[in-house]
């Protein structure tokens, strides 16, 4: 008796990974939408104190300037962890460097994100640093906060 | 002649999946690691010059002075605004209410100022909370009703 061949007999399986090809771009289509390189300020040493009233901005703020204050008195700016003494000279380069770019110093706004266990002298310690540099807007930052519903 | 049989020619071109499957994964893995849900911050903006009454401040009242004091720890210890001792915030805000509402003509709020001179070691939440209480409030329907926009902190008094 012949045997037939098993070149005859065996099925090529396929495994259909369209749907699968599908799903994986989706995915990758909502990570790439919602992930968002522009937060890089945002320090996780910094824990911003909440406010019914903190809203995004609906306008971009003119020449902002971000200071991080941290619960132990010391200042993020540009990436440097500072004393409070040592960001004078930050500071002072900052504002040439806007005078440099035609910007008046006292149109540039200074974000302040201090952590809410921050001593509230510290952050005026900072302000008034900033006012020595001729800055004189400031914006205190906050993280939304949902008004509770009342009963 | 016969011609040798070299079997059936497929139309079927096969491309090899795998290395962008690959790709695709490793894409995938890099953006689940990197995603973070992030809260919306937003700002409370002032303005406050060197020293001396600037411009914006000459045609406004004198500033409505609310003193935050504070314990050992930082902890919020008292409210005083003008001279009323007040409990919590929603006291302030209770307050700041009534002066806009005294306060005469449609831009009464505009004209208004406090200042807000706290104890060195207050935490910084407490300020925020103040300033909050002082701004505006959120009615029923999400709508942010602005109260007083022009609030200063006093100079830092650091203790001896």
């Amino acid at each position: 008796m012949r045997m037939p061949s098993p070149k005859q007999t065996l099925a090529k399986a396929e495994m259909d990974m369209t749907p699968m090809i599908d799903m994986t771009f989706q995915l990758i289509a909502f990570f790439m939408v919602l992930l968002n390189f522009a937060e890089t300020e945002q320090d996780a040493r910094i824990k911003l104190p909440s406010s019914e009233l903190a809203k995004p901005p609906e306008v971009a703020l003119e020449s902002p300037l971000v200071l991080q204050l941290t619960k132990d008195d010391k200042v993020i700016f540009g990436g440097e962890l500072l004393p409070i003494s040592g960001l004078g000279q930050p500071l002072s380069r900052e504002k040439r460097f806007l005078e440099l770019n035609g910007v008046d110093p006292k149109e540039a706004t200074i974000v302040i994100r201090a952590d809410g266990d921050a001593k509230t002298g510290v952050v005026q310690e900072v302000m008034q640093l900033c006012q020595e540099n001729d800055f004189e807007i400031f914006a205190l930052r906050a993280k939304q906060e949902l008004a509770e519903e009342e009963p | 002649m016969k011609l040798r049989n070299t079997g059936e020619l497929s139309d079927k071109v096969d491309i090899q999946m795998t290395p962008m499957i690959d790709i695709v994964f490793l894409l995938l893995i890099f953006f689940i690691f990197n995603f973070r849900i992030v809260v919306q911050e937003g700002d409370f903006n002032i303005r406050m010059p060197v020293a001396g009454p600037s411009a914006a401040s000459i045609d406004t009242q004198l500033p409505i002075r609310v003193r935050l004091t504070s314990d050992d720890e930082g902890n919020l210890t008292g409210i005083v605004a003008g001279d009323r001792k007040l409990d919590n915030f929603s006291d302030l805000h209770q307050f700041i209410l009534a002066q806009v509402g005294n306060d005469a003509g449609p831009d009464g709020a505009d004209n208004m100022e406090v200042e807000l001179d706290c104890d060195y070691g207050l935490k910084y939440r407490y300020v925020i909370s103040a300033v909050t209480a002082i701004s505006g409030y959120v009615t029923a329907d999400g709508h942010i009703v602005k109260l007083i926009q022009k609030i200063k902190l006093s100079p830092p008094k650091k203790p001896s």
